[in-house]
């Protein structure tokens, strides 16, 4: 443990990604085996299961801190992070232990089939033991949430340098359902076994935002054009005779689809499928929000299957007939995936995401004006000769969407930040006018500069008009233009409609609270 | 009416017309220290400790200014007013104020630690203690100040040793002489950006404070690499230091607690090295005076209050003040 929170301490001590990566790989070339496992899961958020839930934390932390309960969450709601403000109010260690990361880690998922007593004693009895850097890193593998400004990238190129290993190639390694607890770093770095390559999926090619004019792309005619589907990126795997769903953030998500269980007996093994899940109720593609009921729902009933059903828009083939396509120009592997979904019929789960070409940017952004009313975001524009790489790189894949919905609204709550806006108030709730009042219809966190969030932060301390816990009330006084990607009509939101995405514009400093726009200009914003 | 009381302008004692750290003109104000948001410009007369004359004069040009000594009684109208050492930067004081028996003490800013430079943090007997809570939040707690300068110098060694430069941020009155008191000089040569050098020469023939150099335009960048530079935090992204090759960045502050803070201002490195009392210390301080009513003026006051009033059982309120608080993004030279 001693080794690992001094990798997060000197990983904490620079901003540096060079240093970052040196600090990694030289931790890479020195720890244990297990710990080096342990260390590539955390860092890329497989955690053993929570064994205690956050308010019991809370409550043993503020026993040991000797404080009042409402002081620990003032401080709580100040710092901006439980694990972090757990480790500072905490007396003291009296004691030290050389317990490895492994130890530690197995420690922790035993806990929890423990009764409430010996999770206590032993938790406690680690905090009595650890420093301020220890107490914070085993906080944060109890709670989850390991975000310490290590990607997977950085972790991949760490590892690179410690083993000499081709850092694609470790990309792939390390996606998957590999599991800390069994696996050895042989296994899951130097030698991959076969078993756990059946599951695995391909690292996901990303796409780039268009950047200035869309004309800078150049000759039309080497790319494709698509529509960029609302949903959630995933690809479906056929191998060895069953198939995987997997999720953009590297979850196996077969479980919750079933729809999909009957591609099983029309898709030929060695197959692998790109693509986009969507809500597809009444013959038509819903809208996020009904597909957000879908992910939150571990049971999936049969009424539920019934009334938002969803489907694969398939764009690309990544496997065919067990050989990696990825190399394969786009032109190529598409024709194999038209000639594959097409042969499938009507009545199945998998659809095609047409592609289209356009003879000159005039036509293609005519029908990107037209994304709003074939339920897409806007247009993908893919090389025809791309292969599919890893992650986000330039000049391949381009994602063009519509520019967003916008609306003026009044900032009338705000409440402090976590993490990096710890003490910052930038979680903002904004407002718009119905019969004279102020109804909320958004949050939004992202969007204002810097310099920006200081000076609303500063005018949010002096302007407070109530304070209830961590949220402050303001003065309605300033107007923000609020942009959102999607819209529709919600009864889970008080003003009776959701958005997608919502984030702030610009801050309309010339408009005052009243010339802000009404509830019913939102509403005739829903698509019919 | 109360000893003291709290106006537009600043703290106020009617009996003996006189302000405290006042913030706006008055004609007559006893200045705790030398920080901007306690020592305004423009009062007719100011009341402050000795050595905070030239820091004062150096910071607001010509005034009408009377030292007092540790102790020494400046009796106006009945009013016994005495200054003591608050040990928040060098001449830093708490003001005691004495009528018919009645008294009450005025911190300004303070810290319990011995930081080697200043007279140390004296507890003095009151009735009412106007007291500041910067860091009134369990979350803060400081560790010896020796552990701190060891890994401050364990920090510039090992950026020596890699040919980069330090570069460490601290308000340039208190903090930057605390920093240059207490690091280890033998690593290397020490730079210091002109607002310091400029306080270091008003204030610092009586601190024995080791060699430092102006950082100037005109050293060479090869000259500096390697060494410590200690500059105010407002310079962090000044021109300059992109032409300086390769550093490291760090700040000394009790802000330096939160990780969310450090990382806010892209800095490398925090060391929690502060000049106020962290939340055993206020407690400490509250205790010490054996006083019944307190009166907390900036920081995390409603807290810090309530906490007096709900466990300790002490008629503890808030009143607002211009002195910084909620100052972890702030810059500029105060606090």
């Amino acid at each position: 443990m001693k080794a690992f929170a001094q990798l997060i301490k000197a990983l904490d001590s620079t901003n540096k990604t060079n240093q970052k990566v040196a600090a990694l790989a030289n931790y890479f070339k020195t720890a244990a085996d297990s710990d080096k496992v342990w260390t590539i899961a955390l860092l890329s958020h497989r955690r053993p299961k929570r064994p205690v839930n956050t308010t019991l934390l809370r409550l043993w932390a503020t026993e040991l801190a000797n404080i009042p309960a409402w002081l620990f969450e003032e401080s709580y709601h100040i710092v901006g992070d439980l694990a972090e403000t757990i480790a500072l109010v905490l007396p003291h260690p009296k004691g030290s232990t050389e317990m490895s990361l492994t130890k530690v880690v197995n420690e922790i998922a035993a806990l929890s089939s423990q009764s409430e007593h010996i999770k206590k004693a032993t938790i406690l009895e680690r905090w009595d033991q650890f420093n301020y850097y220890e107490r914070f890193v085993y906080n944060k593998i109890i709670t989850g949430g390991f975000r310490i400004g290590v990607s997977q990238k950085l972790m991949t190129r760490a590892l690179g340098q410690a083993t000499g290993i081709d850092t694609d190639e470790l990309a792939f390694k390390l996606m998957g359902n590999w599991d800390p607890k069994t696996i050895s770093f042989e296994e899951l770095i130097i030698a991959p076994s076969e078993a756990a390559a059946v599951s695995r999926p391909y690292p996901f090619f990303l796409a780039h935002a268009v950047e200035g004019k869309v004309e800078e792309l150049g000759d039309i005619s080497q790319y494709s054009f698509e529509h960029k589907w609302d949903g959630i990126r995933a690809q479906v795997i056929f191998r060895a005779g069953t198939h995987f769903v997997w999720s953009r953030g590297e979850e196996l998500v077969t479980d919750k689809y079933p729809e999909f269980d009957e591609l099983l007996e029309l898709i030929p093994d060695g197959t692998v499928l790109d693509g986009e899940i969507v809500c597809f109720p009444n013959g038509q593609i819903g809208d996020f929000n009904m597909l957000q009921t879908r992910i939150g729902r571990k049971n999936i009933s049969k009424k539920l299957l019934e009334t938002h059903p969803v489907i694969l828009i398939a764009y690309d083939l990544l496997e065919w007939d067990g050989k990696d396509l990825r190399d394969t120009p786009f032109e190529q592997r598409r024709k194999l995936l038209d000639k594959l979904v097409k042969s499938k019929g009507e009545n199945s789960p998998l659809y095609l995401s047409s592609t289209m070409n356009f003879k000159n940017w005039e036509e293609a952004a005519a029908e990107r004006e037209r994304s709003r009313e074939k339920r897409s975001e806007g247009l993908m524009i893919k090389r025809k000769d791309s292969h599919y790489g890893v992650g986000r790189k330039r000049g391949e894949w381009f994602k063009w969407k519509v520019d967003p919905f916008t609306i003026d609204a009044v900032l009338t709550y705000a409440m402090r930040g976590h993490g990096r806006r710890a003490n910052l108030f930038t979680d903002y709730t904004f407002a718009l006018w119905h019969e004279g009042a102020l109804v909320t219809f958004a949050k939004a966190y992202s969007g204002l500069t810097d310099a920006e969030l200081k000076e609303v932060d500063s005018w949010i301390k002096k302007n407070t008009l109530e304070r209830f816990g961590p949220v402050r009330s303001v003065k309605p006084e300033h107007v923000f233009e609020i942009a959102f990607e999607g819209i529709a009509a919600s009864k889970r939101h008080k003003s009776g409609v959701a958005t997608r995405f919502p984030r702030i514009h610009r801050w309309r400093k010339d408009k005052k609270p009243d010339q802000a726009n009404s509830l019913e200009d939102l509403k005739a914003l829903i698509p019919e | 009416m109360p000893l003291l009381v709290f106006n537009k302008n600043g703290i106020y004692c009617p009996q003996a017309d006189v302000y405290l750290d006042a913030w706006r003109k008055v004609p007559k104000c006893i200045v705790t220290h030398g920080h901007s948001d306690h020592a305004r410009y423009g009062h007719g007369q100011y009341i402050t400790h000795k050595t905070n004359i030239p820091i004062i004069k150096h910071r607001l040009g010509k005034l009408q200014v009377q030292g007092l000594d540790w102790n020494e009684t400046l009796l106006v109208n009945g009013v016994k007013f005495s200054l003591h050492p608050a040990g928040h930067i060098p001449g830093s004081a708490q003001v005691r104020v004495e009528y018919k028996g009645e008294v009450w003490v005025f911190t300004g800013d303070y810290k319990l630690q011995d930081d080697g430079l200043c007279v140390p943090f004296e507890p003095v007997k009151c009735h009412t203690f106007i007291t500041e809570c910067t860091f009134g939040l369990p979350a803060f707690s400081w560790e010896p100040q020796q552990e701190v300068f060891n890994e401050i110098d364990s920090w510039w060694a090992a950026n020596r040793s890699n040919d980069v430069t330090s570069l460490l941020f601290g308000y340039s009155l208190g903090k930057a002489q605390r920093i240059l008191k207490n690091v280890n000089a033998d690593i290397g040569p020490i730079y210091v950006h002109k607002t310091i050098y400029d306080l270091n020469k008003a204030m610092a023939k009586d601190f024995d404070l080791p060699e430092f150099t102006l950082l100037d335009t005109s050293i060479d960048k090869a000259e500096l690499k390697g060494s410590l530079i200690v500059a105010p935090p407002g310079v962090q992204n000044a021109a300059w230091i992109r032409k300086i090759g390769a550093q490291t960045t760090a700040a000394a502050s009790g802000w330096m607690t939160f990780r969310g803070a450090r990382r806010r201002r892209a800095l490398d490195k925090g060391f929690v090295l502060s000049d106020h009392a962290d939340w055993q210390d206020l407690l400490t301080a509250v205790k010490a005076t054996g006083c019944q009513q307190v009166i907390a003026t900036h920081g995390y006051t409603e807290i810090f209050s309530r906490y007096l009033r709900e466990e300790l059982g002490l008629d503890a309120k808030t009143e607002a003040t211009a002195y910084e608080a909620e100052t972890i993004d702030q810059t500029q030279e105060t606090a």
